[in-house]
């Protein structure tokens, strides 16, 4: 944050500016070019994505890092934040599902075994390289190398995990359990306002307050998610896209996929053959990344931090727990994005257990990241 | 070193998945859907990471 307040109290000279003009033509060219070589929509999908980058790294705001700042130091400002923006989107959200049954869909998927321990591994993993499915996105966009180099294996355990995903379901599930109309909304808030109590009560008199930029950032994730709704049809995810790219790869080199009972699916190939710029996930993971990077670049000296001296099993560990932030979220049906703030806001059952799950995943994840030489040498 | 130089790789890589992918499975945009699917009339049907396939 102080970096941001220096930023504006900074004089801008003539090569800056420059800089920046630049910055905002490349986007304005990504999105053209997205939407003469792709479509209309698939140009607006790609703007939603920028919008996430810029918001994420703009007003630094996040999932793994407000998880950890309770669990550490028992503030729950950004926790609440994002309660306010799934809030924001179910009022929104549910009753258009409603009304437009087929022409949008939610993020619904059953409770099971597999969700429950993949959540839990994710909510792990999220907290030993300090970022989740769109943060790890962000981070690598705005040249965080721990973010850099999980996001590869983020896509690798993408593919695996969805790979091996129907014999993981087939371990027992429920039903798909939702929360549905004006009676969802009803239950869903509700929900909502008695994990914002029990963090409230947790939390000492100092840290109960959300900081205005928590606030404007959660107005702005929760206006860019339901454009994502309406637009795509679908909600805000992540992880999907980023085993397609995988998947695609291991297509184009040869690779067989027909071994897998979700890669050889008809729907699931014909998406693999398709073109990545008509991938919902894909544009706006694409829009995250450029966002993040567009955020850091714009700032002064937002990109001329040293990288970190970390010792070899940090870097280990970051590829190992990058692979299993992949692995894990398609087993739990999605990452912070798509399984809880997309699962809730959408009435799906299976959000509110991921959040459980994952949360408690995140306590220990907390305690590895010292253990595996992932805090930075003073 | 700086984030200068991990920025630009992950920008690289976002540019080189989109060029690698352009050469492959170029996209037609005559036959792109509707601008919004809210009022489309077209069942939802992209990938998603809740969806188990059909």
């Amino acid at each position: 944050m102080a970096q941001s307040q220096i930023d504006t109290a900074a004089p801008v000279g003539a090569g800056f500016a420059l800089k920046r003009g630049g910055l905002l033509l490349a986007a304005v060219a990504f999105i053209l070019f997205v939407t003469l070589f792709a479509g209309a929509r698939y140009g607006l999908l790609l703007s939603i994505g920028l919008g996430f980058g810029i918001t994420l790294e703009g007003l630094r705001f996040g999932f793994a890092g407000p998880w950890r700042a309770m669990i550490l130091r028992r503030d729950p400002a950004g926790i609440l934040a994002q309660l306010l923006a799934i809030g924001l989107v179910t009022v929104v959200a549910l009753p258009l599902l409603a009304a437009h049954p087929g022409e949008l869909v939610g993020a619904q998927a059953p409770v099971g075994w597999a969700m429950i321990g993949g959540a839990f591994v994710f909510g792990t993993a999220m907290q030993v390289v300090l970022g989740c499915g769109s943060g790890t996105l962000v981070n690598a966009g705005s040249g965080n190398p721990i973010g850099l180099l999980a996001l590869p294996f983020f896509a690798i355990g993408s593919f695996a995990g969805a790979y091996n995903l129907i014999w993981w379901t087939d371990l027992g599930a429920l039903p798909i359990i939702t929360f549905n109309g004006g009676t969802g909304v009803a239950i869903t808030l509700v929900l909502l306002a008695a994990v914002a109590v029990l963090l409230l009560r947790f939390a000492p008199p100092e840290n109960r307050n959300i900081p205005p930029r928590y606030i404007f950032a959660a107005l702005l994730l929760a206006a860019l998610a339901l454009g994502n709704l309406v637009i795509a049809g679908q909600p805000w995810g992540v992880v999907y896209g980023l085993g397609l790219w995988v998947a695609k790869g291991v297509s184009a080199m040869g690779g067989d996929l027909t071994a897998s009972a979700f890669w050889a699916a008809p729907s699931t190939m014909e998406r693999v053959q398709s073109s990545v710029l008509t991938d919902y996930t894909s544009l706006t993971d694409f829009g995250i990344i450029a966002g993040a990077f567009g955020v850091a670049a714009w700032r002064r000296g937002g990109l001329d931090q040293p990288l970190p001296k970390l010792p070899a099993k940090a870097w280990m560990a970051t590829v190992v727990a990058g692979f299993l932030l992949g692995y894990s979220s398609r087993l739990a049906f999605g990452c912070n994005v798509g399984a809880f703030f997309s699962g809730i806001s959408t009435g799906s059952l299976h959000g509110w257990v991921w959040f459980v799950a994952a949360f408690a995943g995140a306590y220990y994840g907390i305690k590895l990241r010292p253990m595996l030489g992932l805090e930075a040498r003073k | 070193m700086t984030r200068k130089f991990t920025a630009s790789v992950a920008v690289a890589l976002v540019v080189g998945v989109i060029g690698f992918d352009l050469a492959a499975s170029p996209p037609n945009p005559y036959v792109a859907p509707p601008m919004l699917a809210l009022g489309s009339g077209q069942v939802a049907a992209g990938g998603f990471c809740g969806a188990l396939p059909d």
